[in-house]
């Protein structure tokens, strides 16, 4: 005789451990298998694009932190093209250089702080978070000597950076550089190697190549599927168009490749803060312009960076005022959330919080 | 003195009962002896009761200080010398939260859950001796009334599951009630070989027949034994039951105030029970090197110390097992494994015991030089086959093979994805 069942819907968020801010998921579940899934967000919404029409073109930077708060280095990046395009300002090659540097560094801390909530989520109790934090730190440190703040750094302006590195940045960062090769080469021996990881990692999570293309997902989760597509290399923005780095892809795009592109890039990231050490030339590091910045009237710009999490565009309308007409964020957490479906469905609820935990989305940028 | 026990006694042998028992005659006239048997049974109650909270709220502390260490931080370390008092500054905070039973709830299910919980912790620590003649009780069936005992947590989980009313605590109950069902069977039948090798069922007996310890004489038991603990104490990388990252708090969700400290310690005291009952099993419990009879409480607590580092150690390092590889990892692992070593340790006790049916030491060197690379070859044997079992098939690449690395195409050809 079959034992009738019927399926049992759990509500998952706004408040649970492992939700990555304020997310809310509507689960039903047949036993432990997941049957559907309902995302519900805007508990973070606090109306960025409509309080950047209220802001000057400087003041907005300091709302672009709040974006993506694990990384607002490529936040500001991002925000900052975007005004340049549209006055067509010409940005000092030192602030270009500075801007790369730190945007990768913000890249590795990103990528840290993904892999340790990775880890978390499959039940790994702070051991390994802890570890990603300790590195995470040290980059953090750095950011202080930049511009003061850690966390919502306001580092960047229109026209280049605020300050110029202090003369003691410089042994830090190569203290880092030096130092963070064989951090990364013991994360990675941490997770290759246990087998209880592979077991829950590899072959889980799979997301074919054209529904990632059809959500319009972007960074390390799509690369993870196979596409080798990263912004820095199409559209070379800053001094990218003379560094050397490689785009890691992976073949299966399970979670295992996800954390493995992620490690990979924070090498690439190394590498490209390598180069620019070495090559970074004298100068300003900002261009002259005037406090008030007023582009022309009927201007229109998009400023796209490769962030962590993927795309990350400032589509700008000027109407010839102080502050913007129009600022659209296109957000990459936002935009890879809508894989979730795909991501979520069909998988158990373990592999539910692990699968949520890889595509790395940050309910700053989701809920704007 | 009016009431005291004699060397013919019953009790002679428990040298705590005694003495407590004759301390209490000296004032007890003798018509009123039999009150001083239940005054000092009760005394014993009170003696065991309190070591177990204070052994729980030790090893709370210990725990947080050492995942602290671990994880690259300090733990509690505010309140008295090295944060010691914490566990006590825990409870009189839990103490003073608001005693709340959901609306759902079956009310007297949950509020039986932290009774249910605790009993079998306290009750099973009764027949584990401290140091020599020291034990609140020798049971002739001690093994069997451990596993008897500690069988009934699981009741409790599932009780907390169904009757909090909560969809989490029941998905934490369920996946407990298949877990631990599970685990027991290959942990029950890791300690048959104890038994065979010592003869008899009481802890008393199996401390005094280990010549060798049994841990060595054992591998694959203390193995099978330290993995289905861990599993039927929830801990990591079995804890699916709680499982923070996914069920919020699991069984026990609902809980809170003395009611969650309960629980907690129930959790945490059955770390503390374990490593006395495996200290005791495969490590010779009180017996040492050399003063056992002066100092055995002390290896005793040095064997737990062991034991415990050993649960918080697992603990910090590992990631958590999915539920369906948890029951395969079970069944198909430490299952056949018990059998094999059931059947490995008749044989040699079978042929090696004397007329008497005892063991010297040397039929256990013997034993130990089979036994431990009979328990290497059969984990990797069966270690390798499991793997193959849980390994999803389509993994394409390992470790050592990632794949190659491409790059982009040069810049202005990308077409805008």
């Amino acid at each position: 005789m079959p034992i009738r069942t019927e399926p049992i819907t759990i509500n998952i968020g706004p408040q649970h451990p492992s939700t990555h801010g304020v997310f809310r998921l509507r689960v039903t579940f047949d036993g432990e298998m997941i049957v559907d899934v309902e995302p519900v967000f805007g508990y973070l919404h606090r109306g960025t694009e409509k309080l950047a029409e209220e802001r000057n073109y400087t003041q907005i930077v300091t709302l672009t932190d709040r974006l993506d708060y694990v990384a607002s280095m490529t936040n500001n990046q991002a925000y900052c093209l975007g005004v340049e395009r549209l006055m067509g300002i010409e940005v000092p090659v030192r602030g270009q250089y500075l801007r790369v540097m730190a945007a990768e560094l913000q890249r590795i801390a990103s990528h840290l702080v993904a892999t340790g909530f990775l880890l978390q989520d499959l039940g790994a109790l702070g051991t390994p978070l802890m570890y990603c934090f300790r590195e995470r730190e040290r980059i953090l440190d750095l950011f202080e000597m930049l511009c003061g703040a850690r966390i919502t750094v306001s580092y960047m302006r229109p026209g280049g950076v605020y300050y110029d590195a202090p003369e003691d940045f410089w042994p830090a960062l190569s203290r880092f550089l030096d130092y963070m090769p064989s951090y990364l080469d013991e994360l990675e021996q941490l997770l290759a190697e246990n087998e209880i990881i592979l077991v829950r990692v590899r072959g889980v999570g799979i997301l074919p190549i054209d529904r990632l293309i059809a959500c319009s997902a972007s960074g390390p989760i799509l690369r993870a599927s196979g596409l080798a597509w990263d912004w820095r290399k199409a559209d070379p923005y800053d001094v990218y168009d003379g560094l050397e780095f490689d785009v890691p892809v992976g073949t299966n795009g399970d979670n295992l490749d996800r954390f493995w592109v992620r490690m990979q890039e924070m090498r690439q990231s190394l590498r490209i803060v390598r180069q620019c050490v070495e090559q970074i030339p004298g100068g300003p590091v900002r261009a002259e312009l005037p406090l008030v910045l007023r582009p022309p009237k009927g201007a229109e710009a998009y400023g796209r960076v490769e962030s962590p999490k993927g795309e990350l565009g400032f589509y700008l309308v000027s109407d010839g005022g102080i502050s913007p007409y129009r600022c659209k964020i296109r957000s990459p957490s936002l935009l890879n959330l809508t894989i979730i479906k795909d991501l979520l469905i069909g998988w158990k609820l373990a592999d539910m919080i692990v699968n949520l935990g890889s595509i790395d989305i940050n309910m700053g940028e989701v809920d704007r | 003195m009016n009431c005291s026990i004699g060397a013919d006694s019953l009790f002679h042998d428990n040298v705590l009962y005694r003495h407590i028992y004759n301390a209490i005659g000296e004032v007890m006239p003798s018509s009123l002896c039999w009150l001083d048997h239940i005054i000092s049974g009760f005394l014993i109650i009170l003696i065991l009761v309190n070591g177990v909270l204070l052994g729980a709220a030790l090893f709370v502390w210990l725990e947080r200080r050492v995942l602290g260490r671990m994880q690259n931080r300090l733990g509690p370390n505010r309140w008295g010398p090295f944060g010691l008092l914490q566990p006590i500054a825990d409870l009189v905070k839990l103490l003073t939260k608001e005693d709340l039973v959901p609306q759902g709830a079956d009310r007297i299910a949950f509020l039986m859950v932290p009774i249910v919980v605790v009993f079998p912790l306290i009750a099973g620590l009764a027949v584990v001796p401290i140091a020599r003649n020291t034990f609140l009780a020798d049971l002739n069936i001690g093994v069997l009334y451990l596993v008897a005992i500690t069988g009934l947590s699981t009741l409790g989980i599932f009780m907390a599951g169904w009757s909090s009313g909560n969809r989490y605590a029941m998905f934490g109950a369920m996946r407990g009630v298949a877990m631990l069902i599970s685990y027991e069977i290959p942990t029950v039948l890791s300690l048959v070989g104890i038994v065979l090798l010592a003869g008899s069922m009481s802890l008393v007996d199996v401390v005094n027949a280990q010549q060798i310890p049994f841990i060595v004489v054992q591998p694959l038991g203390i193995l099978v034994f330290m993995l289905g603990i861990s599993a039927e104490l929830n801990r990591t990388p079995f804890d699916i039951v709680e499982a923070e990252s996914e069920l919020v708090a699991g069984y026990h969700t609902e809980y809170s105030g003395i009611k969650f400290a309960l629980v907690q310690m129930a959790e945490f005291g059955g770390v503390v029970a374990a490593s006395a009952v495996a200290s005791t099993l495969f490590m010779g419990g009180w017996s040492g090197p050399f003063l056992s009879g002066q100092l055995g409480a002390l290896w005793f607590l040095m064997k737990l110390g062991f034991f415990v580092f050993l649960f918080i150690w697992i603990r910090a390092t590992f990631p958590r097992l999915r539920i369906d590889q948890i029951m395969a990892f079970a069944w198909k692992f430490l299952f056949p494994m018990s059998l094999i070593n059931i059947v490995a340790t008749t044989l040699q006790v079978y042929w090696l015991r004397d007329e008497t049916g005892a063991l010297s030491r040397g039929d256990l060197g013997l034993m130990t030089a089979i036994n431990i690379p009979l328990a290497i070859v059969t984990v990797a044997a069966f270690g390798t086959l499991v793997r193959d079992k849980v390994r999803p098939p389509m993994s394409t690449f390992g470790a050592g093979a990632w794949p190659s690395r491409t790059t982009m195409p040069a810049a202005g050809q990308g077409d805008g994805a």
